[in-house]
């Protein structure tokens, strides 16, 4: 298994100032954000890592600089080893990160995905929009400040508003796991129930 | 990707007579969340001129629960179950998926009959939800009988599973350096039984299918994904498989001793709708090849890693007898297994493709981030490109052979 070896040093030598990465399994890179799509290509096209596996983000936490780091899993389907490269993202809390769909067009849905979890801007991405969570929520749910339990949002629809009479969608998990609301309520009364209350199996329904 | 996708000619045939026959008309048509054919909550969002797709737009997250997220906050362990309800047709297999994981980052060798459980169980998770899969792309054509005898046999097999770990449908079997129990008496006896009367019974079930009139005019030349595109948009397990590329994790990377088991890796011609459905159904012939060597050479020793005590918890008598194990008990249960700060990425061949674990650990019992690699994620994204031009009913088709699960794909 030396050709991969020999093609990352080859790739190092090309790109000085692309540097080893502390890694557990597979060869790792970090790579300047600006130099990440050439190295990449080259990566697919000269040392054989045809298959875009994964692309993700780690939250380096609040105040970090830089904040964001994107990581990408290349996987070779000729020599048939894993390569990971990693690139900071330039910019704190608006981090940016050039768009890797030029190469891959699988990569088109995980940059959303990124981008919707994080925040993270794709530059040259053809149609960057949230992927998982609705278009207009306004927060990015992966960073680390957000909390597990979930932020109180407005309701997207107004349909859903006027016929409810409910404005927001509660914070998921407030209060912890199992707990329908927090504070003094009642936890019978939170419980999901029937919208006509009028009536149930010890009281008739009204003609 | 260089090579320019070329699309299927029945699709454009009918394109080319649908306009110089109707007067079409040009519509929207979503599809979804709650359609029979997308299997769960998947919407697709299409743009029709008549009955031909010029757009399709597919809309996830409806099953969106964060499980990410829910992982920064909990321990390895306690992550097991939510893995359950990643690809829920194939429980067992996700949850092997994620030990093996963990334990990479721990550096952890499992025991050999640890291992064989894990095949055992991932290759029967396989065949459950290949069943499924093909039942339910029968419904989707309109062949129903597929449907009540593929059910009959995930029946049997979620006897096993329940005699196996307690639970038909949510398993949790898995614990990083070991499985939760060791395999009941007499059990692999009853899987061998199985696998025996299942054979001639799927030559059956794919008999229905296989040379049938309606099933081929529904799914041959329909929907095909050239090569440089299965590769170019991540797609894996049965669907790059059906598009010739013979990349199997099991054979390509062996995880779990497979390296010790002899099967074939099956590989689709042209990559139609048709080709997937072919490889799956021979995919469950060779997963009970496997199941069966697995069993004549089941090994015996240890089911967990003995020697990890502070990653796997000691046994249950012990702790309520012994004051050693009684604090490694509460160590494990209240800070979680002790892993070393690194990044490890691992994929294991699930069912519906590669499904992927990349944990970053800051040390500790809590992982700092982890990321879900879903298969049925990256299978999806090809959707915009390969509907386009085809007829309405081919959509349903093709969604079907895609073969996924949402509660994977939007974790």
């Amino acid at each position: 298994m030396s050709a991969p070896a020999d093609s990352l040093l080859a790739l190092k030598q090309a790109h000085p100032l692309v540097t080893d990465r502390p890694s557990l399994d597979h060869p790792a890179l970090d790579v300047p954000a600006d130099q990440v799509v050439t190295v990449l290509q080259s990566l697919r096209d000269q040392a054989g890592f045809d298959f875009l596996v994964d692309l993700t983000a780690i939250d380096q936490g609040e105040g970090a600089s830089p904040r964001f780091t994107v990581v990408y899993h290349l996987f070779s389907t000729t020599h048939l080893s894993y390569v990971r490269v990693a690139t900071a993202c330039p910019g704190g809390d608006d981090a940016t990160a050039p768009s890797v769909t030029g190469l891959w067009p699988g990569a088109n849905w995980h940059e959303r995905e990124a981008f919707d979890m994080f925040g993270i801007r794709f530059t040259g991405h053809p149609d960057l929009r949230r992927i998982l969570m609705w278009e207009g929520y306004p927060h990015h749910p992966l960073r680390k400040e957000f909390p597990l339990a979930g932020i109180e949002t407005t309701l997207p629809d107004l349909e859903v508003v006027a016929e409810t009479g409910t404005k927001v969608i509660a914070a998921p998990m407030a209060g912890g796991p199992f707990v329908a609301s927090p504070g003094e309520i009642n936890l019978t009364d939170a419980e999901p129930r029937a919208k006509d209350e009028s009536w149930n199996e010890r009281n008739e329904k009204p003609e | 990707m260089a090579t320019e996708f070329a699309f299927p000619e029945a699709g454009a045939k009918a394109a080319s007579a649908a306009e110089q026959e109707f007067q079409t008309e040009k519509m929207s048509l979503s599809m979804g969340p709650s359609h029979p054919s997308t299997h769960g909550v998947l919407r697709l969002q299409m743009d029709l001129d008549g009955e031909v797709v010029t757009k399709c737009e597919p809309v996830i997250g409806y099953l969106h629960r964060g499980d990410e997220k829910i992982a920064e906050n909990m321990t390895y362990n306690q992550f097991v179950p939510y893995t359950d309800r990643l690809d829920y047709l194939a429980p067992l297999a996700n949850n092997v998926a994620y030990a093996i994981a963990v334990e990479k980052l721990a550096k952890l060798e499992v025991p050999e009959r640890c291992q064989a459980i894990r095949v055992i169980s991932c290759e029967l998770a396989r065949i459950s939800s290949h069943l499924l899969g093909l039942g339910a792309y029968g419904i989707d054509v309109g062949a129903w009988s597929v449907f009540l005898y593929s059910f009959t046999e995930r029946e049997k097999l979620y006897k096993l599973f329940e005699e196996l770990t307690g639970a038909r449908f949510t398993t949790s079997y898995t614990r990083i350096g070991g499985v939760a129990r060791d395999v009941p008496e007499g059990w692999t006896d009853r899987v061998n039984a199985f696998c025996d009367q299942f054979l001639p019974i799927l030559d059956e079930i794919l008999a229905l299918l296989t040379r049938n009139k309606i099933f081929m005019d529904r799914t041959v030349g329909v929907g095909v994904i050239s090569k440089a595109d299965a590769i170019g948009y991540g797609l894996t397990g049965p669907n790059l498989r059906g598009s010739g590329v013979p990349l199997d994790l099991r054979k390509d990377k062996p995880y779990s001793g497979y390296q010790n088991y002899e099967f074939d890796v099956p590989v689709g011609a042209t990559g139609d709708c048709y080709d997937r459905y072919l490889v799956r159904g021979e995919e469950m012939k060779q997963s009970v090849r496997i199941v069966k060597q697995a069993i004549a050479k089941f090994p015996k020793g240890p089911w967990y890693a003995t020697e990890a005590k502070r990653i796997f918890g000691p046994p249950k008598d012990k702790v309520l007898s012994s004051m050693e194990e009684l604090i490694q008990n509460f160590m494990l249960v209240t800070e979680g297994p002790q892993m070393p700060a690194g990044e490890v990425y691992f994929e294991a061949e699930n069912p519906k493709g590669a499904l992927g674990f990349f944990v970053v650990s800051r040390g500790g019992g809590v992982p700092y981030r982890l990321k879900i690699r879903a298969p049925s994620f990256c299978n999806l994204s090809i959707l915009p490109k390969l509907c386009v031009n085809t007829m309405v009913s081919d959509v349903v088709s093709i969604l079907g052979s895609l073969d996924f699960v949402m509660g994977e794909c939007d974790r």
